[in-house]
């Protein structure tokens, strides 16, 4: 195992190439060291958010001034976008084709990929992943599966259309919509094997963090990042294998004539041989994985936000053990709540009762959390990094999409808001939004520890204010054409004319929109030219209590030169003082974990 | 018009990294060491000012979506249960708004107060069980009754009472288009299933059935005022939605399966052209279109008067923007007189000509009519 197979020492130079002979190959590209690997995972992803946020602009300039010809969408759809008009197809292939992707490759593998295998060793105090070969077939497999999914763009008859959550009949029928020919079974394929890349990761950080963490780091000391990621591949391997059990299924009445989803079909003059399936089926199945996901995405952002509040607050984190206990909750209530978004599906009434009301005890867990950071933002002593206020950011995109579910989640209520902008609004702010400044934040804070380098932080004051106006200007407007009763993934509005008083907002949205993701070439400015040209990072620049900046700022295999520090405390000692009012350790607010206790102070059970 | 909205986008743009610039150049000029690219006292003073900033102009950008955005928001219900639903909607919006405003201030306002100062001492405030247990137990409180009023309303809706005098109507999906088939006067609707559809007889009903005889197929909706409806959903190819904005119902409209949903329309289509609401919509909508048509873009026809509308609400194809039917909600004697002029089922198969031999369908669907319900 690479986790002790490594004598640390003789790594403790700045050249690595002595001892293994290190390749560009194995460097880059086939490595089995877990720093690597997240590296992979970020840039990988990022590059996948390129990609996903581009097509939300174009989409967005669709809804905005529909049926205009932009010579953007010639250059960039070619034969779907003829005069430069974007076609009905390619409008509902974008959608898919976003919500797929920043779903699952941006905020699944690139969030989560990225700090569960960055921060999992370092922060439990390991050499590496329980598996580091494992952890290279997941990361080779996530890529696999991108350029699949990338590749199903370009398919004679178009990307998979039929919305990211592909109910049959419609993704089943290639009569029904060109997308669903070849470009639906890449997707299927990009995500069998994106399920195999995902179960990999997760099963990895759970034996990693159960079986590595070094001497003293109780479960109880553990930095709450860990405890999300750890709870996150929970979550993972419970529900992951049941998406692909309905995209087998769906394989199958695809391509092998079964009707587990498909009957009494009529369609284009033709009676289908399909009998006896149910697309409430496929519906339960796809939500049993869907709901959790979407906890799978932000989780990991709730981990990295308590543990940079805390640290920026130089205060501990408030309810540590209220902490854990809500991320507990919500990880066991998001397996039973994915009947909320079927409450019309057509499902027996009593469900939607059920499911109403388990939905809403999430909000309970959610709501102690929100309560906590707040608080440990009270009587702190802010350090305002651009990690510190996308941080607080998550923090308000959170209550604000937070609160409109406690709509959606009333099977009542839900009845007229259904697939409206509603939704649209509500899941972009609370998971969308606050996932992806979970995912800034996370490279803001551990950018120095990735690469050595820092990056520029007013460049990131200025990523932020940008980025923190335009999300609220895009999806805060939203609710109200959803609350107007439009419904989502139409290719425009202007077909009749009653929702004609809704276009000037569609117009601020998209404006937005183009701002918003136009600042991301900052942030993209700043990332990629700071890993060269940064300043160099000090050890622990941030002044932090976990393990990973105990660490020298050189990467080296197995991660520690010497012995692995034991830990003495939990993560959040900052600005501890004792009984004369004096900090624990003369002169410095914060206490690493390596630390032993000192002579008086009191030690605090959390 | 697009020119126009393009060049403001671009304007827009260029005064944002105009002030961007500034913003760098301020933060820059600090006068202090900006080696590490850690956030400094300075920092602090200017990102804590914009968190409270933030925070106002938010407050701000709120009231100013309600106050301007909220009149495009849906008319009071058209519906018995819809009355129930804007209630509750109301008070969990009020709910949400009340914690929304009180969150968000905390969150900047600490945010501003408690930026960093170089020798300000952080609390060390890592628990207090009785903090925590009140605001558990009043997102309990507060959930509690917010579901049991929920509850009670959704099984008050969807508890449907076919015994009734409510009308029997069958609603009938397919790529890109929806039909209504009426029971008649009977009120039970024929047996239909996909494999009938031939010719004439478009949503399959099966012509053996007696009770279909008298049965009503038409391409718009229209519904007597302040009598029950119950809908029943039949799709013949992929998922739709049939969703009823104004009428606060929805309804998934699935393949193989009916679903169904039930409410009584309170508003005819004539009272809600009247209301002030509904006039300063449409008045507006048609100066929208009057300047648009104007401008010489395009060519937009007059939107003459207002119509409930049915949508399609689910992912169905190309042209899912564009599935509608159109709702005319009348008076009884109005919707008595409309129903006697349409033509029968059995009228309609009889006219049509070179009729298929209804044994060769049966016996070509087989033991699949067991599927064909109603």
């Amino acid at each position: 195992m690479s986790a002790v197979g490594h004598t640390p020492i003789d790594h403790a130079h700045d050249d690595h190439g002595h001892h293994h002979k290190e390749t560009f190959i194995t460097k880059y590209i086939f490595s089995t060291d877990h720093k690597m690997i997240a590296k992979q995972y970020l840039i990988t992803g990022l590059l996948m958010g390129i990609i996903g946020i581009m097509m939300s602009v174009l989409f967005r300039m669709q809804l905005a001034w529909p049926g205009e010809s932009f010579w953007i969408f010639e250059a960039l759809l070619g034969k779907w976008a003829p005069g430069g008009v974007m076609s009905q197809e390619i409008y509902l292939a974008l959608v898919t084709i976003h919500g797929t992707i920043m779903v699952f490759f941006v905020l699944t593998a690139g969030l989560s990929g990225t700090f569960s295998n960055l921060l999992i060793p370092l922060q439990i105090g390991a050499r590496d992943m329980a598996s580091g070969f494992l952890n290279m077939i997941s990361y080779h497999l996530f890529a696999l599966s991108s350029v699949i999914m990338v590749s199903s763009l370009f398919v004679e008859a178009g990307p998979a259309s039929a919305g990211w959550t592909i109910y049959p009949p419609l993704s089943a029928l290639p009569q029904a919509i060109g997308g669903s020919g070849m470009g639906m079974t890449l997707w299927l394929v990009s995500m069998a094997i994106f399920i195999a890349s995902s179960l990999m990761g997760s099963l990895n950080y759970i034996v990693t963090t159960i079986n590595l963490r070094t001497a003293g780091m109780s479960m109880t000391r553990l930095p709450l990042t860990i405890w999300a990621f750890f709870v996150t591949a929970i979550i993972g391997v419970v529900s992951f294998p049941v998406l692909l059990s309905a995209a087998l299924m769906l394989i199958m009445d695809r391509s092998f004539g079964t009707s587990f989803f498909l009957s009494d079909i009529y369609l284009k003059g033709e009676v289908l041989a399909n009998q006896g399936g149910s697309p409430v089926l496929f519906e339960h199945l796809f939500w049993f994985l869907g709901h959790p996901e979407v906890y799978i995405v932000i989780l990991p952002a709730m981990g990295i936000v308590s543990e940079i509040l805390a640290t920026n607050s130089r205060k501990p984190i408030f309810g540590y053990r209220a902490m854990v206990a809500s991320i507990l909750a919500i990880a066991f209530l998001s397996t039973i709540v994915w009947g909320h978004h079927m409450f019309v599906s057509g499902m027996n009434p009593f469900l939607g009762s059920v499911f109403t009301f388990t939905t809403l005890l999430i909000a309970i867990p959610s709501a102690v959390k929100a309560f906590n950071w707040i608080t440990t933002l009270w009587k702190g002593n802010l350090q305002m990094n651009p990690a510190m206020l996308f941080s607080i950011a998550f923090v308000s995109t959170f209550i604000t999409g937070g609160l409109t579910g406690i709509i959606l989640g009333d099977s009542t209520l839900d009845i007229n808001v259904h697939d409206t902008y509603f939704v649209v609004a509500h899941f972009h702010l609370v998971m969308g939004i606050s996932a992806l400044y979970g995912l800034l934040a996370g490279v803001y804070h551990w950018f120095p520890k990735m690469f050595g380098r820092m990056m520029n932080k007013n460049l990131g004051y200025i990523h932020f204010w940008v980025t923190s106006i335009g999300a609220y200007g895009i999806f805060f407007p939203m609710h109200f054409i959803g609350m107007a009763g439009l419904p989502r993934r139409y290719y425009t509005n202007t077909s009749f004319p009653y929702f004609d008083d809704l276009m000037d907002l569609n117009v601020f949205m998209t404006v937005f929109a183009i701002i918003t993701a136009a600042i991301q070439l900052v942030f993209l400015y700043n990332f990629f030219a700071s890993i060269f040209y940064g300043k160099k990072a000090t050890q622990n620049p941030w002044n932090s209590n976990t393990l990973e900046w105990t660490t020298p700022v050189e990467h080296i295999h197995g991660n520690w030169p010497g012995a692995i520090p034991h830990v003495y405390r939990w993560s959040y000692d900052y600005s501890k003082t004792n009984e004369n009012g004096e900090y624990v350790i003369p002169g410095q607010d914060f206490v690493p974990q390596h630390i032993p206790l000192q002579k008086g102070e009191e030690e605090l059970n959390h | 018009m697009t020119p126009f909205l393009i060049i403001i986008v671009i304007a827009l743009f260029a005064i944002t990294i105009w002030q961007l610039s500034k913003i760098y150049e301020l933060s820059k000029d600090t006068g202090s060491i900006d080696s590490t690219q850690v956030a400094n006292d300075k920092d602090n003073q200017t990102q804590g000012k914009l968190m409270l900033a933030f925070g106002i102009a938010f407050y701000i950008f709120m009231l100013y979506c309600f106050w301007v955005f909220s009149d495009r928001a849906l008319p009071a219900a058209s519906s018995e249960h819809g009355i129930e639903y804007d209630s509750l909607l109301l008070i969990s919006l009020a709910v949400i708004m009340f914690v929304q405003i009180i969150t968000q201030g905390l969150l900047h306002y600490f945010s501003y107060q408690y930026r960093g100062k170089k020798g300000q001492k952080a609390l060390f405030f890592a628990d207090n069980d009785k903090l925590e247990f009140i605001w558990t137990i009043i997102p309990v409180i507060v959930l509690a009754g917010l579901i049991i009023y929920g509850l009670f309303t959704w099984s008050s809706i969807m508890n449907i009472d076919e015994d009734g005098d409510a009308i029997v109507i069958e609603l009938y999906a397919k790529q890109f288009g929806w039909e209504a088939r009426y029971a008649g006067d009977d009120n039970t609707l024929g047996k239909a299933n996909v494999r009938f559809i031939e010719g004439v007889n478009s949503v399959g009903v099966d012509q053996s059935d007696p009770y279909a005889q008298d049965d009503v197929i038409t391409s718009e909706l229209h519904l007597p005022v302040d009598r029950p409806v119950i809908f029943k959903f039949r799709s013949q190819d992929v998922l739709h939605s049939a969703y009823f904005p104004h009428f606060r119902a929805q309804m998934n409209v699935v393949p193989g399966m009916i679903t169904q949903f039930s409410f009584t329309p309170t508003v005819t289509s004539e009272e809600i052209r009247e209301t002030e609401y509904m006039r300063d919509k449409i008045e507006k909508i048609k100066q929208i279109r009057l300047d648009r048509s104007t401008a010489g873009e395009e060519d937009m026809a007059d939107y003459e008067q207002f119509e409930y509308y049915l949508l399609c609400n689910k992912i169905c194809g190309v042209a899912h923007y564009n599935m509608q039917m159109k709702i005319v909600v009348e008076t009884e004697d109005e919707y008595n007189s409309w129903i006697a002029e349409q033509q029968r089922f059995g009228e309609l198969m009889q006219d049509a000509p070179e009729m298929q031999d209804p044994e060769a369908v049966e016996a070509e669907s087989g033991n699949e009519m067991a599927q064909a319900q109603n």
